[in-house]
């Protein structure tokens, strides 16, 4: 995959713009898992992933060919989503509560129109719990829990993405867990 | 409650893989007595399950369009090569093309002198070759830039390139006759001879078609 990348990336370089339409088509949602799940609501998460790739192309001169590309590119939209974070702080959380009731009612949509099973229903809400629980979660333990569990990426990874020492990367982790155990332990 | 600090510290190094086996005995030999830090452990445990449970989520279907539509202008060079490269046929086509013309033009243009091909009998006087009477011209006959009067007889084909071709009634040729004065005559007629040539490449019969 990276071989491929890499081959693309060159083309790009060059000024091939459909090189580039493969590269966002391989990475786009992985990218927008990341800013889905740290920033909790679609539109928002579409709105990043999508500036995030922009980035990339702009300064693609600026990514080291060496590299690994995921890698790059993950820094740039999880840089994406914590400033977005950081802008939205003081409403934030009523725009979660927002994104939380248009989520129900696409549910509930799909509920009537099939008929869901009840366990299935009960695992979407489920996974919304979650979700909110991660988005409560302070932004710089948010970044390392989603890139560790949800991106599965090595301490290493995640050290070199968020440009933080690797002992930071652990105690953000720990505290991390500790904060979402407290949060989920009565689920 | 002395050891909870360090025994938390463990569990984590155990999630992130990174304990060492001396520490890991300790922490399950601690496990094992102490049902608080044992719940601690199991919640931690869940938590990351619960997190990893989320379902994989995908990226809107129109996704990669609406980047591409955001992306600045790429520049016309790249396109064109992009053309190129996904047409070899048609790029191979139209480079030969503009190669034969140019070079037939250019061979067309650069040469007004008169030339003859080489048969000891012909006579050559101003522009104009002559087959005298009497005489057998053999092989194929080819004047460039000037007229051909034919008296004698050739024993081949006649071509009169930018000329004219005068034919005394007594005259006799046994192969074709053809004049070219034409632009496209002349590149018909050289990518004919081309043809030719390639042709008695692969079958030797064909060079003494004349005959």
């Amino acid at each position: 995959m990276e071989t491929i990348v890499k081959k693309r990336i060159k083309q790009v370089i060059k000024g091939d713009q459909d090189a580039y339409a493969e590269v966002v088509e391989m990475y786009k949602d992985k990218v927008f898992h990341v800013c889905f799940r740290m920033l909790g609501n679609r539109h928002e998460a579409e709105d990043i992933a999508q500036e995030a790739f922009l980035r990339a192309y702009v300064n693609i001169t600026s990514f080291n060919i060496e590299l690994k590309f995921s890698t790059w590119l993950y820094r740039i939209a999880t840089n994406l989503c914590i400033d977005r974070i950081r802008k939205k702080k003081p409403d934030y959380y009523l725009d979660a509560e927002v994104a939380g009731t248009d989520g129900l009612n696409m549910y509930s949509q799909i509920a009537s129109d099939s008929r869901l099973p009840e366990e299935e229903v009960q695992s979407l809400e489920l996974q919304e719990t979650i979700q909110r629980e991660i988005s409560k979660l302070p932004e710089k333990y948010r970044s390392v829990i989603v890139l560790k569990y949800i991106e599965e990426l090595s301490l290493n990874e995640i050290s070199e993405i968020l440009n933080l020492p690797l002992g930071t990367v652990k105690t953000r982790i720990h505290r991390g867990r500790e904060a979402l155990r407290n949060q989920l332990r009565y689920l | 409650m002395k050891c909870q600090e360090e025994i938390v510290v463990y569990m984590h190094e155990y999630l992130d893989d990174e304990i060492s086996a001396e520490q890991e005995k300790e922490l399950r030999e601690h496990l094992q007595q102490c049902p608080d830090c044992q719940t601690h452990f199991h919640e931690l445990k869940r938590t990351i399950a619960l997190v990893q449970s989320s379902s994989h989520i995908q990226a809107p279907s129109d996704f990669t369009a609406s980047v591409m539509v955001r992306l600045p202008k790429e520049k016309k060079k790249v396109g064109m090569q992009r053309w190129l490269r996904h047409h070899p046929l048609l790029t191979a086509a139209s480079l030969f093309i503009v190669l034969m013309t140019g070079s037939l033009l250019s061979s067309w243009n650069d040469d007004p002198h008169l030339s003859v091909s080489k048969q000891p009998n012909l006579v050559i006087e101003n522009d104009t070759v002559i087959v005298p009477a009497g005489e057998v011209v053999k092989g194929d006959v080819v004047v460039k830039n000037g007229n051909l009067k034919i008296d004698g007889q050739v024993e081949g084909s006649v071509t009169v390139i930018n000329g004219e071709n005068y034919q005394a009634s007594a005259g006799h040729v046994t192969g074709e006759i053809e004049e070219v004065n034409e632009l496209f005559d002349w590149m018909w007629y050289h990518i004919k001879n081309t043809a030719e040539e390639v042709m008695n490449i692969f079958g030797e019969t064909e060079t003494v078609k004349t005959q």
